[in-house]
């Protein structure tokens, strides 16, 4: 079973096997993707996105690195870790605190761009604070 | 194991050096992008290595041996060349038999399965196939030698995006599965941005720069800055590009070490970018000598 495909964003300047270690990390956090489950071959994903294989097997070797993917030989690589855990729970509340800001922010004449910057610088200054802190 | 070793190659025809003093060390194993401009002789190159011409001056080897040197050397380099000819009044399947025939390794059931997944008809002359059916014909007759290098020129050039795309991915199939080396030419490199994790620049004749991609691309910096003469940078950076306005000055340098000048903003190229620094470059400098860069893996 085919559990994720792989899409490539040409423009964003993002190396292509970075592109590839951050779907997998955002399937994982969403809970999408679980333990046990195998990532496509390299040769479907060299395949399918017209890429060199070995950035396939660069992004695969990373995620092993990063203990969430182990390869078995002959067969794969499949999903070792998992970094939704216990955040899977606490994402619905979030979510919905997150759509009544959305709302509130929408009635006070903000358009779509400008939520999306504010949310955007907000959110990097709070990141820096919490590094420098 | 070297894929290419090329010392001092030299090509001259008649008093015009199509290709001089080039010098490569290409490894196995990797997909080589070969950009260019027209006529910086990426085909010139590309028929030294296959042996359809002779060097003037240099030495080159291929997969460790003298090119079209004896059938064992055939055996091991496929080539594809410029507008992926093929027989017009062959059909698909007089081809096949004519691989079979001429290629020892010959792998039968490969092509044959590759010519019905790809929907062509055996009996089809290959004259009335379309740009990128023959295209395709002409990767199966390659592949199925079962070569250690297939060397490909120009193989997307006149190809539609969707034809274009279609072949790059069975070509990048083939590498996963065969453990092919490739080296494929194209003058626009975002044919080849995707698919090569080794770049060959080449322009006016010469080889601008050459080396693993992540390692160009990690070691090339776009900075912008107050205006400022590139000779005063430190000698770690070398400058490939520099443009000044009155106040902004905007250089591309190559450093293979972070630049933490604070006067500079520093930007990552893209290899777009980084290719047309080094072919605007050679085009000022063409008439020039000047070192060859090379980036160490």
């Amino acid at each position: 079973m085919l559990v994720i495909e792989f899409h490539l964003d040409a423009r964003s300047g993002v190396a292509p096997y970075l592109q590839l270690i951050h779907q997998v990390r955002h399937a994982l956090r969403l809970d999408m993707l679980r333990e046990g489950e195998q990532l496509p071959t390299v040769k479907d994903v060299a395949a399918g996105l017209a890429i060199n294989p070995n950035t396939v097997l660069k992004a695969y070797r990373e995620l092993e690195y990063q203990g969430l993917a182990a390869a078995r030989p002959g067969r794969g690589t499949f999903i070792t870790g998992t970094l939704s855990g216990a955040s899977v729970a606490a994402q619905e509340p979030l979510r919905r605190e997150l759509r009544r800001w959305l709302g509130k922010a929408r009635r006070s004449g903000m358009d779509e761009e400008s939520i999306e910057a504010l949310f955007l610088t907000t959110f990097r200054s709070a990141t820096s604070e919490e590094e420098i802190a | 194991m070297t894929a290419l070793h090329a010392s001092g190659l030299g090509k001259r025809y008649r008093q015009r050096w199509a290709l001089s003093d080039c010098t490569l060390q290409i490894p196995e194993g990797r997909v080589v992008g070969l950009v260019g401009p027209n006529g910086a002789g990426k085909s010139t190159l590309l028929n030294l290595a296959v042996g359809l011409l002779a060097p003037d001056a240099g030495t080159i080897t291929v997969l460790d041996g003298q090119p079209a040197s004896g059938p064992d050397q055939l055996a091991k380099v496929g080539f594809v060349a410029q507008d992926t000819p093929v027989y017009a009044g062959l059909s698909v399947a007089d081809h096949l038999r004519f691989g079979a025939h001429l290629n020892p390794g010959w792998d039968a059931a490969y092509a044959e399965s590759r010519i019905e997944r790809l929907g062509l008809d055996p009996g089809q002359r290959a004259g009335k196939l379309s740009g990128g059916q023959r295209a395709q014909l002409a990767l199966t007759l390659a592949l199925a030698k079962r070569p250690r290098l297939l060397i490909l020129d120009e193989p997307v050039a006149s190809l539609d995006p969707l034809a274009r795309r279609e072949f790059l991915q069975d070509l990048m199939e083939a590498v996963a599965e065969h453990e092919v080396s490739i080296i494929l030419s194209s003058h626009l490199v975002n044919d080849l941005e995707r698919v090569c994790d080794y770049l060959v620049v080449l322009a006016a004749s010469r080889v601008q720069i050459a080396g693993d991609v992540d390692a160009l691309i990690a070691s090339h910096h776009r900075l912008i800055g107050p205006r400022r003469d590139p000779a005063s940078l430190p000698s770690d950076q070398q400058v490939i590009q520099a443009s000044h306005t009155d106040r902004q000055s905007t250089l591309i340098v190559q450093s293979r070490h972070p630049v933490l000048d604070p006067a500079w903003t520093v930007e990552q190229l893209n290899l777009e970018d980084l290719v047309l620094a080094y072919m605007s470059q050679a085009s000022e400098t063409a008439r020039g000598r000047r070192p060859m860069l090379e980036v160490q893996r």
